[in-house]
């Protein structure tokens, strides 16, 4: 595990998770979600859990984004906060 | 002073998961929109599942693959894959967990009309018998809404 690699995606993690959060549109809160899955899939081989890390691939990236986009078209996309 | 500093130091990876659970605690507690909670819910269970895969860590190992030049008996060499197959369980459990939480979502925004906390909480205290269809009418976003599309 390279630390410096490490302390970059820890900052990325933190950023898309407030970027997440704070977003106004909706959409834009799960394209963040997506990154913020894929980003501790990254961090999970860096650590040398390959199986955890390909199964947080395709559930954080791919299922999660399809169920919030899935979620955002049945309800309405504005949020206030 | 330098010892705490190096305690610290040391324990970079807690302190980055310790501030996202910090995070996910704060978008469940206090956002008021639905799907930011659930999104502080999405936040928090992958800081938990980061923490177990952290503490599963050696420096100088490698992955628990069996490699015959590696020595297998010696317990430096390789990883404990069992926090890894549990956190494989955990985020199995996860992604149901979010899934039955968009549907309720769903559901919400099909009976009342919104999905933010405070809104949702005045229709609730004041009940009225044509509540339901009054959501119906005043609500003008409704008609853009596959339930009429998707019938």
């Amino acid at each position: 595990m390279n630390w410096v690699l490490e302390i970059f995606l820890d900052i990325l993690l933190l950023t898309t998770a407030i970027v997440a959060l704070q977003a106004k549109d909706l959409m834009t809160s799960a394209v963040a979600t997506a990154a913020f899955g894929f980003t501790v899939a990254l961090l999970f081989i860096s650590m040398g859990a390959i199986d955890v890390g390909f199964t947080e691939a395709v559930v954080g990236a791919g299922i999660v984004g399809v169920f919030f986009v899935a979620a955002i078209y049945r309800t309405t996309r504005k949020t206030k906060d | 002073m330098s010892d705490l500093l190096e305690y610290v130091q040391d324990r970079y990876a807690y302190w980055a998961i310790v501030l996202l659970m910090i995070i996910g605690l704060y978008g469940m507690l206090f956002k008021n929109n639905l799907h930011k909670k659930v999104v502080g819910m999405i936040i928090f269970q992958n800081s938990m599942i980061l923490l177990f895969v952290t503490a599963a860590f050696k420096w100088d190992a490698t992955v628990p693959v069996r490699d015959p030049e590696i020595d297998v008996q010696v317990v430096e060499n390789y990883l404990n894959p069992l926090p890894h197959t549990l956190m494989l369980t955990a985020i199995v459990v996860g992604v149901a967990i979010v899934g039955v939480a968009f549907a309720l979502l769903i559901k919400i925004y099909d009976n009342y009309g919104t999905i933010e906390e405070d809104e949702l909480l005045n229709k609730l205290e004041s009940p009225s018998p044509e509540d339901d269809g009054d959501c119906d009418t005043n609500d003008t976003q409704r008609s853009s809404s596959p339930k009429g599309g998707s019938a």
